[in-house]
């Protein structure tokens, strides 16, 4: 650049901060700049209504970010509550408004950071101890220094310790921003941030910069400390991340155990059974959405009978119209399956459509909770709550009902089983209903963490072969333990060596395994085996 | 270097004698060319009768999500073509046939189309790795192939025309807005394991380098096609997030693997406000399937999107709506491609004044027309589009909106001018160089593609 273009450039600048001041007065109005397109002039209007002590600048706020503020053509601004619009300024109702002639004032992410911070600090001294929580955690994340004074007067009054708690380290936080904080001062608040001790403190220590020396040493050991801290809890989670890949992968299989492992049926279309659960779960939801919107909490526990019904009868109609005719011949079987498979997907993408459908989470199921430096997220939780709970079902059924009695007797000595009566086509039918069924009730748990798609099954069928070998043929115990090592080796391997290594690691051990001890971990015993 | 490159896109094959005999036969495709001309392979249409053309795009197996749609776009605009009186007076009809997401099986559809049903152009493909497939095959039989998808470009090919995003009209705009308007210092660039995201990583790591990007603040991590269980990743992104600078995901994970992943931020709670994540493959389609409301306000760059408000795309959709006779399915950024790519061909064809594929290959550049997102696209002589650049965040309706929008058009960089390997070379379909990786240091032409 010439010097010639520089200064040119120095004297623009100059005069662009001269005219800022006067600009900034003559926008003494918050709420035009929120009327504004301009991302920039919107998040000034939200930093600039935040500390304008407006009493109504909170309800304004809050409607930017839930998307119901609107602006009309001439620049006047309406929040839409329950019965209708009302005037931003004025909080008057505005009867004559129609929606037709607003637009949605819109707001990227840039502002949506000025909307967190700016509620959090407008909502310290909100009546309920919970909203205080949240907008101290904004505030904290906003790590605003202007936020001090307005934090002091919160603590001040703040009676929950809890609440005083997040007050104190969203202070910390501030602390640290400000300019002209004393040494002794940001020591302290690094002491604070060290308690806290999760990642977002961690976070906001390393991102300090340009410190005195003593506050920067404090801040290293303070990291050093969390590291150590979030290194073990980063082990609990990482066993928490196995068990949940473990019940998915068990939730995938136990169908599987029982038609492969007890019937010995090489079964390929087992993903498919899969995946007309989740589509059963997507029919469900989309009545109840249609007809009976309140019950959608409760979707998901109609949807799993209908899926076990759904899934079963297609099992059952499967064991009768093909694979009856190929008992004893596993490789035609295996080719006859896997060609069903192909015309399963091909029929559910001609009548529900190429795309993936949308399944929705029941509110009780979304978000985490969090335990020390736990997180544990809902719908893993209730996963491995609905796998355990379908092994141990799936166990009592067989042991404890004349059903189970009969399938293990035609399983293990179909003839003897015969000459006492009992009719072996008919129970080898309701054996492979019973698996597909619960491999459908497996597909309505897919269907919470997985695409709900025609291909939605063949991510599934190796994996869930893998287990019931792993776990020996025919023992549901062996294909719990089996699906439950699996998960935790991968999710152990994962960080270390990375998804695509991890899955072949997993393999590699699985096969060398599967060379030592052929018939897995747990081997049926007995004469049964042999026969 | 060849070979350097030639391994490269190696990986992402399924066959690698595949590429081998491709390479093979494009060097003897542009020998022929040189020597004694061409066109007399592909034997052009008789003069009476309709226009082929071929739609070669899986309705079955796992790419049917996302091709089954194309097919049914270009359906429409042969219709819609064919309502106008067609092209050169005569009617186009439209060959549809199914590779079923089976790569060796696109380049024997693609032979079908070209010496059976005697097509005179096709529209197809959506995975590079289907593309480069049925590269020989056009390049053998000499026939045109408009590929829609944004991709990770390092290729160059004659019979190819890229309507589709080259990276810097995708990737490293995406980029720049993370860095300016986000002030992001951090990146995580996660991909499914294959070609594309591994060569636009290549591209985005050397680019980021460049801007003084420290080495340990990218972190790269690859998973396989389909992954489904994203705890570890997302927590891994979590606590590299945390190292104190503002962090971004620059996402080139593909089609379906994206939903468990973004469900997974969701349910651990990353915001877009502290981690956003910018994807170069969720479109409006791929959002259908999914609860977009813990996604809000994370980002995509495509060249177009559903959202835009222009008089063409409120037209298009109209069209499509009625084509389709659903109201509610959406239109995305392989939709438009296909549309400007469809309309240049027109013009293509009638500037020429036959459909001989030659003549219409020369005719092509220059061609330009209007877009529907703004302005006139024009076929540049490296045979790829120029294109405005857009970013949106997505809304809770899954819908985008647009937060920053390039001023003007951007030319496609074929050849990526950050990697080493490729930085001399350019691309130029033009007489007297005709040439698809010219080298501008050493003046030698490299064949058409790596």
């Amino acid at each position: 650049m010439s010097a010639l273009a520089r200064s040119l450039l120095l004297l623009v600048v100059i005069a662009l901060v001269a005219i800022a001041p006067t600009r900034s007065r003559a926008q003494t109005d918050p709420l035009s700049s929120l009327a504004s397109t301009n991302y920039d002039e919107i998040r000034r209007g939200v930093e600039a209504l935040a500390v304008s002590g407006d009493p109504r600048s909170a309800s304004i706020i809050a409607a930017l970010q839930d998307g119901r503020l609107f602006v009309r053509p001439d620049k006047a601004l309406f929040i839409k509550g329950d019965s209708g619009f009302v005037a931003a300024d004025t909080g008057v109702s505005a009867s004559d408004v129609t929606a037709d002639a607003l637009r949605p004032v819109r707001v990227n992410n840039a502002v949506r950071r000025a909307i967190d911070s700016a509620l959090g600090s407008l909502r310290l001294f909100s009546p309920e101890p919970a909203t205080r929580s949240i907008a101290a955690e904004a505030v904290f994340k906003a790590r605003d220094a202007s936020a001090v004074p307005a934090l002091d007067r919160a603590l001040a009054q703040e009676k929950d310790p809890a609440v005083a708690r997040v007050m104190r380290q969203a202070r910390a936080a501030a602390v640290l921003t400000t300019l002209d904080a004393r040494e002794a001062d940001r020591i302290a608040a690094i002491r604070i941030l060290r308690e806290r001790g999760d990642i977002d403190a961690r976070s906001m220590l390393a991102s300090l910069s340009g410190q005195p020396p003593a506050v920067a040493t404090a801040a290293a050991s303070a990291i050093a400390a969390i590291d150590r801290n979030l290194r073990l809890w980063e082990f609990a989670q990482d066993a928490y991340y196995g068990l949940s890949l473990g019940s998915v992968l068990l939730l995938a299989a136990i169908g599987l155990a029982i038609t492969f492992g007890v019937m010995g049926v090489i079964n390929m279309a087992h993903g498919e059974l899969v995946m007309l659960g989740a589509y059963t779960t997507y029919v469900v939801q989309e009545t109840i959405r249609g007809h009976w919107p309140g019950l959608f909490g409760a979707s998901l526990f109609i949807a799993v009978p209908l899926a076990f019904l759904v899934a079963g009868l297609a099992g059952m109609a499967i064991e009768r119209g093909l694979i009856r005719f190929l008992y004893g011949r596993p490789l035609e079987t295996l080719l006859a399956t896997f060609g069903l498979s192909l015309l399963l997907q091909q029929a559910v993408r001609s009548i529900f459509g190429a795309s993936n459908r949308q399944v929705g989470t029941p509110d009780w199921m979304s978000g985490a909770m969090q335990l020390g430096g736990l997180t544990l997220t809902y719908n893993r939780l209730t996963i491995i709550v609905f796998a355990l709970v379908v092994l141990f079902a799936l166990m009592a059924a067989l042991r404890y009902t004349p059903l189970g009695l009969r399938m293990r007797a035609v399983t293990q000595n179909r003839r003897m089983a015969a000459a006492m009566g009992i009719r072996t086509p008919w129970i080898d039918a309701l054996t492979f209903g019973l698996g597909s069924g619960v491999a459908g009730m497996a597909g309505v748990a897919l269907s919470q963490i997985d695409n709900v798609s025609p291909n939605l099954g063949q991510g599934y069928i190796i994996d869930s072969f893998m287990v019931v070998v792993f776990g020996g043929v025919g023992n549901l115990w062996g294909t719990a333990l089996g699906a439950l090592t699996l998960g935790v080796t991968n999710k152990f391997l994962e960080p270390i060596a990375g998804a695509v290594l991890g899955k072949i690691v997993v393999l590699c051990l699985l096969i060398l395994f599967i060379q030592r001890r052929p018939r897995g971990m747990f081997p049926l015993k007995g004469r049964a085996v042999e026969a | 270097m060849a070979t350097d490159r030639f391994s490269l896109t190696r990986r992402g094959l399924t066959r690698g004698g595949l590429t081998r005999r491709g390479l093979g036969a494009s060097s003897l495709a542009a020998l022929a060319t040189g020597l004694f001309g061409r066109g007399s392979q592909a034997a052009p249409a008789p003069d009476a009768g309709p226009i082929k053309l071929g739609i070669l795009h899986s309705l079955s197996g796992t790419m049917a999500i996302s091709e089954t749609t194309l097919k049914d776009v270009m359906l429409m605009l042969i219709d819609g073509q064919n309502k106008k009186g067609g092209v050169l007076g005569r009617k186009l009809e439209a060959v549809v046939v199914d590779p079923a997401s089976n790569w060796p099986l696109f380049a024997e559809k693609a032979r079908q189309l070209i010496s059976q049903d005697k097509v005179a152009a096709c529209f197809g493909c959506w995975t590079s790795v289907s593309r480069k497939s049925v590269l020989p095959v056009f390049e053998e039989l000499n026939n045109i192939l408009f590929y829609p998808v944004q991709y990770e470009g390092q290729e160059c090919s004659r019979n190819v025309f890229y309507t589709g995003a080259a990276p810097n009209q995708q990737a490293i705009p995406a980029v720049d807005y993370l860095m300016g308007e986000e002030s992001v210092q951090r990146w995580v660039l996660a991909g499914t394991d294959y070609v594309y995201p591994r060569t636009t990583n290549q591209i985005l790591e050397a680019y980021l380098k460049l801007k003084g990007v420290a080495p340990a603040d990218i972190m790269i991590n690859y998973t396989p096609f389909g992954h489904s269980d994203w705890q570890n990743i997302v927590s891994q992104i979590k606590s590299f997030g945390s190292g104190g600078k503002k962090t971004a995901v620059v996402s080139t994970i593909n089609g379906d693997a994206n939903v468990p992943f973004y469900k997974e931020l969701g349910n651990q709670g990353i915001k877009a406000t502290d981690i956003p994540v910018v994807a170069f493959s969720v479109g409006e389609e791929e959002l259908a399937g999914m609860d977009t409301k813990p996604l809000v306000g994370h980002l995509a760059a495509w060249n177009y999107f559903m959202s835009v408000d222009t008089p063409e795309n409120k037209s298009f959709i109209d069209d499509w709506h009625g084509f389709i006779k659903n109201p509610k399915r959406t239109t995305n950024d392989p939709m438009e491609a296909h549309y400007v790519g469809f309309n240049m061909w027109v013009k293509g064809v009638e500037k020429a004044g036959t459909t001989d594929p030659d003549r219409v290959i020369d005719a092509m550049i220059g061609i330009s027309v209007p877009n529907l997102s703004g302005g006139d696209s024009a076929m540049m002589p490296n045979h790829h589009i120029t294109k405005p650049v857009l970013i949106g965040e997505i809304q809770d309706n899954g819908q985008f909106n647009i937060v920053s929008q390039t001023p003007g058009l951007v030319v496609a960089q074929e050849w990526s001018p950050y990697l080493a390997e490729t930085k001399d070379l350019i691309g130029d379909w033009r007489a007297p160089l005709s040439c698809g990786a010219y080298n501008v240091k050493t003046g030698k032409c490299g064949g058409g593609r790596a």
